[in-house]
């Protein structure tokens, strides 16, 4: 019996339950995902697209699915307080799949913004979900499929037509059980056209010492015209399994960031399929990943042009340590019509110990001639003249490796459109690097220990 | 404050230094030359402790102490400084951090708490002043992007900050037009004091001009082979290495044939 059997039977079991809990237009998709995984299965290592991702292994725990929806008693506008300087942020709490609502998460939002459960917003508005619920990630995913099978709760964000957002919209995830619990969180990201937000999620396991998995799936519609920095922090524990699979549309003259940083985790795979429907739009995408012990960082992104002048620059770095093993695989994939597009993709990766792995492989598919694309990949170690040169001048050998560890990662976070976030990343990743635990002083979010 | 007694070096396998003899007392300053690939800068780099290199036999004293036990980075505590030939540019470090970085590591060293911002920013100015070096390249990278001049004037400027008992200067007078060398000598000579002593690894008399040494002396296949006055530089500019050369490999071939 396969680890996804379980979830099958648990579907086949308590289906009901799982529909009476959530609203129709999550309910109707289940089936379609069930025979999805029934006839896919899960992807074996040997597909070349996940052969870096055991999912069978990080499924088959017995994890506990909260399909009744018993709600977690907390009260976060009391635990919970930004820790950024400066960064006037509207926070969001999420506890494993369910959104929160707090008492002032609203207050710095203006007008036609709409932050708020995606359970609550699908029973508000059936028909706004059922246009964009589902519409952009493929069933055929395993993530996807898994995710919408269970999905019951996550967050939606709509910012309409027109609208600038001026504070970072904070989301925060949390993991809090007694028992090994996987959720299946969904996050729709709306951006109508001419809107701009800022969009920060950070993800958090509360407590240690327990199994979790996540299963996300991210839609992000990006409008004509419209402007999104979207960041995801992870900062979990070696305990925590994430699946995370996110989906981007880009409509005309859209402008999007995707940074997605994983300062503490312990086995997860990010998918970004991304796709211009209109020209003269940009991504930038900026990835970081910090692994040491036996932490796991498999990374895989499709970027498909398939209209003509978009503009795509991609940069993903890794510091790979002790047994952790670290993954990127990137396509670029430019159709015929896509003429003068412009696509760069860079992944560079530091290794710093024999025993640590870095797979890299990035790729390119271009299929007309007017274009301007490049792809590299590098993998090395700390460079040994910079080491005794920092020495000469007094700094230890220890103070020297972070520091420059640090430098290694300084293009990523210089590309942090937010400063006082760029500021406050800086200092996570420095004690990150001086192996401070994933304590959540460290966070942009002080997420306060009285909260366990 | 240095007592170099023949010492052996290699590099990959390969035998660089074979017998070096040397004695700086406080307050000298000596200049080494030698022809290239003599192993003046392998001389430099295995005092400050280069991992890259060997030393297969020999003893080094400083101020008392074993320097060969020392990592490089208790070496530059304990006073000796380094000035490279080629100045190591890191990307992503800025200027700033580096130096406060290298300052309060000297500090904790000595058991003293780091210094406090206005106290560093004062010290980076004051000591910036000495070598003329533009305050704009503290918030660059460290050597990044740097003109040739402004590296060698930004090693002068670690060494004022630093203030170590022993310089040892790497040919910091090449790629120098005649401007910086001045402006680089210059801010060596007001760093003088009768107790520090520099080493001036050099290839011209030209720095010497500015920087006035005590002792000159020849390295020459791994060995120094020739000590003298201030008047030995002015004799290696008018005659080169030539008669040097000559007078050694005669002695090594008699010294064969014995």
């Amino acid at each position: 019996m396969g680890a996804l059997d379980q979830y099958i039977d648990l579907w086949q079991e308590h289906g009901s339950l799982i529909d009476s809990n959530a609203p129709e237009a999550l309910n109707r998709r289940r089936p379609d995902a069930a025979s999805s995984l029934i006839e896919n299965g899960l992807p074996d290592q040997k597909d070349e697209n996940y052969r870096y991702t055991d999912f069978e292994k990080i499924l088959s725990p017995d994890y506990g699915v909260n399909v009744g929806r018993v709600k977690m008693a907390v009260n976060p506008s009391e635990t919970f307080r930004c820790d950024v300087p400066m960064l006037s942020t509207s926070l969001f709490l999420v506890v494993n799949d369910a959104f929160a609502e707090t008492a002032d998460c609203r207050k710095m939002l203006p007008e036609g913004v709409e932050v708020m459960s995606l359970a609550a917003y699908a029973r508000k508005n059936p028909e706004f979900i059922s246009e964009h619920y589902g519409k952009l990630a493929d069933m055929a995913n395993p993530i996807v499929a898994l995710n919408t099978l269970f999905c019951q709760d996550g967050v939606v964000v709509r910012v309409k037509k027109g609208i600038k957002v001026e504070p970072t919209i904070q989301i925060v995830n949390i993991f809090k059980n007694s028992a090994a619990l996987l959720s299946a969180r969904r996050v729709l990201i709306v951006m109508e056209d001419d809107s701009e937000a800022k969009v920060l999620f950070c993800d958090h396991t509360q407590t240690q010492g327990i199994d979790f998995c996540s299963v996300q799936v991210v839609e992000v519609f990006a409008g004509k015209g419209s402007r999104l920095d979207f960041y995801d922090l992870e900062e979990s524990t070696l305990n925590t399994s994430r699946l995370s699979s996110l989906w981007l549309s880009q409509e005309e003259g859209s402008e999007v960031l995707l940074d997605s940083m994983t300062l503490y985790n312990g086995v997860t795979r990010n998918e970004f399929y991304t796709k211009f429907c209109g020209r003269h739009a940009r991504l930038k995408m900026l990835g970081m990943g910090i692994e040491d012990d036996s932490r796991k960082l498999d990374t895989y992104s499709r970027i498909s042009h398939d209209e003509p002048e978009c503009n795509t620059d991609e940069l993903f770095k890794y510091v790979v340590d002790d047994n952790a093993v670290g993954a990127f695989a990137g396509l670029i994939y430019v159709a015929e019509g896509a003429v003068k597009t412009e696509a760069f993709q860079s992944n560079r990766n530091l290794v710093g110990s024999a025993t640590a792995v870095m797979h890299s492989k990035p790729q390119l598919e271009i299929y007309n001639d007017d274009v301007k694309c490049s792809h590299g990949t590098a993998i090395g170690q700390l460079d040994e003249k910079q080491l005794f040169y920092m020495m000469t001048r007094g700094i230890s050998e220890e103070q020297a490796r972070l520091m420059l560890k640090q430098a290694f990662m300084s293009d990523v976070i210089d590309g942090i459109s937010l400063p006082p976030l760029r500021d406050r990343l800086k200092i996570m990743v420095e004690r990150r690097f001086a192996g401070e635990k994933a304590a959540c002083a460290s966070c942009p979010v002080s997420c306060n220990d009285s909260f366990q | 404050m240095l007592l170099v007694k023949d010492l052996h070096a290699e590099i990959d396998g390969k035998e660089i230094l074979r017998g070096v003899n040397l004695e700086v007392k406080p307050g000298e300053v000596h200049a080494v030359m030698g022809p290239n690939g003599s192993g003046k800068s392998t001389l430099s780099m295995v005092l400050a402790g280069n991992p890259a290199y060997t030393v297969t036999s020999g003893e080094v004293t400083f101020r008392g102490k074993n320097l060969l036990d020392m990592t490089p980075d208790v070496r530059s505590h304990e006073g000796l400084f380094l000035g490279f030939q080629y100045p190591v540019e890191i990307p992503g470090v800025s200027m700033v951090n580096f130096m406060r970085a290298a300052v309060n590591a000297k500090r904790k060293y000595f058991g003293e708490p780091p210094m406090g911002a206005t106290d560093f920013l004062k010290l980076m100015r004051e000591k910036r002043a000495i070598v003329e070096l533009d305050n704009k390249l503290a918030s660059r990278s460290v050597n990044e992007g740097f003109s040739g001049g402004e590296k060698k004037r930004n090693e002068i400027f670690q060494m004022a900050v630093l203030e170590p008992k022993l310089s040892i200067l790497d040919e910091t007078d090449s790629g120098l037009d005649v401007d910086a060398l001045r402006i680089v000598a210059e801010g060596v000579n007001k760093l003088r004091t009768p107790e520090n002593s520099a080493i001036v690894i050099t290839h011209y008399q030209r720095l010497l001009d500015y920087i006035k040494p005590d002792v000159i002396h020849v390295l020459y296949k791994g060995r120094i082979v020739y000590t003298g006055g201030p008047e030995l530089a002015l004799e290696i500019e008018k005659k080169g290495y030539d008669w040097i050369k000559v007078e050694v490999d005669a002695q090594d071939a008699l010294k064969g044939e014995a």
